[in-house]
């Protein structure tokens, strides 16, 4: 007769398995290859050939992996606090209770159930230069010359950040969910010390809604440094104009499937995964300031 | 936030908030109706500028000639996405709970530690592990003696080993369920097995629905994997096919692409309104444990 304790082991082992080899074959394996292709000189056709830190040392003097390394960081440097503060702002909004609430909440969330694919046709349509809806508003309210968006350098990636901040309906019920938990003997408990609107916010809902926003944070994180689907589709595969809309992942892409240099591909993907790594890194290490987890 | 603490439903107290919430939703719903509003012009008239919301003449024949496209097949690459998405909804939601039961019910040696690690599995960006997944397929097709790349099988195999993300959403839910009704069913001689069947997944049903919506949307999103994977037109997906309609139409007539979009659009909204309230509760959930 088996102990217990052994008897669990298997059954647990038994009832995560799937996990296990999934975990080992499309998770680990990949990440330890791509880790040895990125030591190798890997054109798919022919065998791996090691070639030590040949892909690195290229990557570093690779013009347009600083290019589209710094678009990457400069989308995320406005798309994220942008999209952020913008999800939360709303969600406070939706989050007073008063006629119709139920209606604007479903209709701030649609847009971010649209397929990436079809809210890039969108929103090429929107940002259309010289026959789009937006500039015709532009126009409309009285500015004299639109800018061109995705046709102007200094224009597409705020272009882009635009038509990601359409897309926050999803963090926005996150928030919202979050606010609906803050205690409401907190806010009682403010009133009676005479607290105003904006010292109830600071000291009350921001403390308790802290562990939702570092969620999203992380979440935001991650998203927003492998941008691919919208600029690859609506500013094509380099990032028209003069690669201003070049991003992380479309170059990665590029070598990988369009020229087949898997090692730098996979040099690139381990480059990709340390500043992920990092920056949720730092994200967790400041966490212990500024997240307050209720009960503990 | 005075508002959120004293419920009230006057109007006129809240106008600011009414008129800041309206703004919001009009930038929310104008790129909906613009949509549908080109798909329903002529090709001239949706070149006219400023434009007009309203088309004049209306026309729903776009729609036929999108559909009737030869060289876009949207009802073929509908079918696509639907054999992907029922096969990656049936395995991940399957395979999830089933792995979800054992990080939940059973207390075995290393339990926290794995859990911790597949947690950490998320953080773990697509293009990362894109290019050797690539190699890896490749390789299946090479030694499995059937194909792998350019077909469906790497977009959805995969989904029937268990997803982080959905296995976290139903442990969470599996340990609200109290492990007397567990312990009762295996005094009565009911095996792990059975309890997991009878006891838990019946109970569980709202929570599955969740992740089996999630893992449809995933699948009707996904655009990235099914680029790298598919090969033919004829195998496209509908995210990919609706990119190649409009790159292959050197000087995009709008009005297609418009309508093309809603029937890509079109199908994800009626599943939500058909489940509206389910989705809410997913997306709320997800955060509230994070």
């Amino acid at each position: 007769m088996m102990r217990t304790e052994q008897r669990n082991l298997l059954k647990g082992l038994a009832f995560i398995s799937p996990w296990l080899i999934g975990f080992a074959v499309f998770t680990a394996l990949p990440l330890g290859l791509s880790l040895y292709y990125s030591f190798c000189d890997y054109s798919l056709l022919q065998p791996p050939v090691y070639i030590g830190t040949a892909n690195y040392q290229e990557l570093w003097r690779d013009p347009d992996f600083w290019k589209t390394l710094g678009n990457t960081f400069y989308y995320a440097s406005l798309a994220l606090p942008l999209g952020m503060i913008m999800a939360l702002g709303a969600a406070m909004l939706l989050n007073v209770k008063t006629r119709g609430t139920s209606i604007y909440r479903t209709i701030v969330f649609l847009p971010s159930l649209v397929p990436a694919v079809a809210s890039a046709m969108v929103w090429l349509w929107l940002l259309n230069a010289k026959l789009g809806l937006i500039n015709a508003f532009l126009i409309w309210v009285g500015v004299d010359n639109p800018p061109s968006w995705l046709e102007d350098v200094r224009w597409a990636m705020p272009a882009l950040v635009l038509m990601s901040l359409w897309g926050v309906g999803n963090t926005v019920v996150i928030y919202l969910a979050g606010l609906q938990d803050v205690p409401r003997e907190l806010y009682e408990a403010a009133d009676l010390d005479g607290a105003g609107t904006m010292q109830k916010m600071m000291n009350v809902t921001l403390p308790v809604l802290s562990p939702v926003i570092f969620f999203n944070l992380i979440i935001a994180i991650i998203g927003t440094l492998q941008v691919f689907v919208g600029p690859s589709i609506m500013t094509g595969a380099s990032g028209n104009p003069e690669k201003s809309t070049y991003f992380y992942t479309m170059h990665l892409y590029n070598h990988a499937f369009q020229f087949l240099h898997m090692g730098y591909a996979s040099a690139m993907a381990w480059v990709q995964l340390l500043i992920v790594l990092v920056l949720t890194g730092v994200a967790f290490w400041t966490s212990k300031r500024w997240v307050h987890y209720q009960g503990k | 936030m005075d508002n959120a603490t004293e419920p009230q439903s006057r109007l006129s107290k809240n106008w600011p908030v009414h008129v800041a919430l309206i703004l919001i939703c009009a930038m929310a719903i104008v790129p909906f109706l613009w949509m549908l509003s080109t798909s329903l012009k002529t090709a001239d008239t949706a070149m006219e500028f400023p434009p007009r919301m309203i088309p004049n003449p209306i026309v729903p024949g776009n729609y036929l000639t999108v559909i009737n496209n030869p060289k876009a097949n949207f009802l073929l690459w509908a079918r696509n996405t639907l054999i992907v998405a029922a096969l990656s909804v049936a395995g991940t939601t399957i395979s999830s709970a089933i792995v979800a039961y054992g990080f939940s019910k059973i207390r075995f040696r290393g339990r926290g530690f794995l859990f911790g690690l597949m947690l950490s599995t998320m953080m773990i960006p697509f293009p990362v592990t894109m290019v050797s997944l690539f190699v890896i397929f490749r390789w299946l097709g090479d030694h499995t003696g059937m194909m792998w790349l350019g077909t469906f099988k790497p977009l959805w195999v995969p989904a029937w080993f268990g997803s982080a993300f959905n296995i976290f959403l139903l442990r969470q839910f599996f340990t609200t369920i109290p492990d007397e009704l567990s312990e009762a069913a295996r005094m009565d001689g009911c095996s792990e097995v059975g309890i997991f069947l009878r006891v838990i997944l019946p109970l569980a049903r709202p929570a599955l629905v969740v992740v089996a919506l999630f893992a449809f949307m995933g699948t009707w999103n996904d655009y990235l994997g099914p680029l790298i994977y598919l090969q033919r037109p004829e195998q496209f997906t509908l995210g990919l096919g609706l990119q190649n309609f409009q790159s292959q139409h050197g000087g995009t007539p709008w009005n297609q692409l418009m309508a093309a979009s809603v029937l890509v659009v079109l199908p994800v909204l009626l599943l939500f309104f058909l489940a509206q309230r389910t989705f809410i509760e997913g997306i709320a959930t997800t955060g509230m444990k994070g």
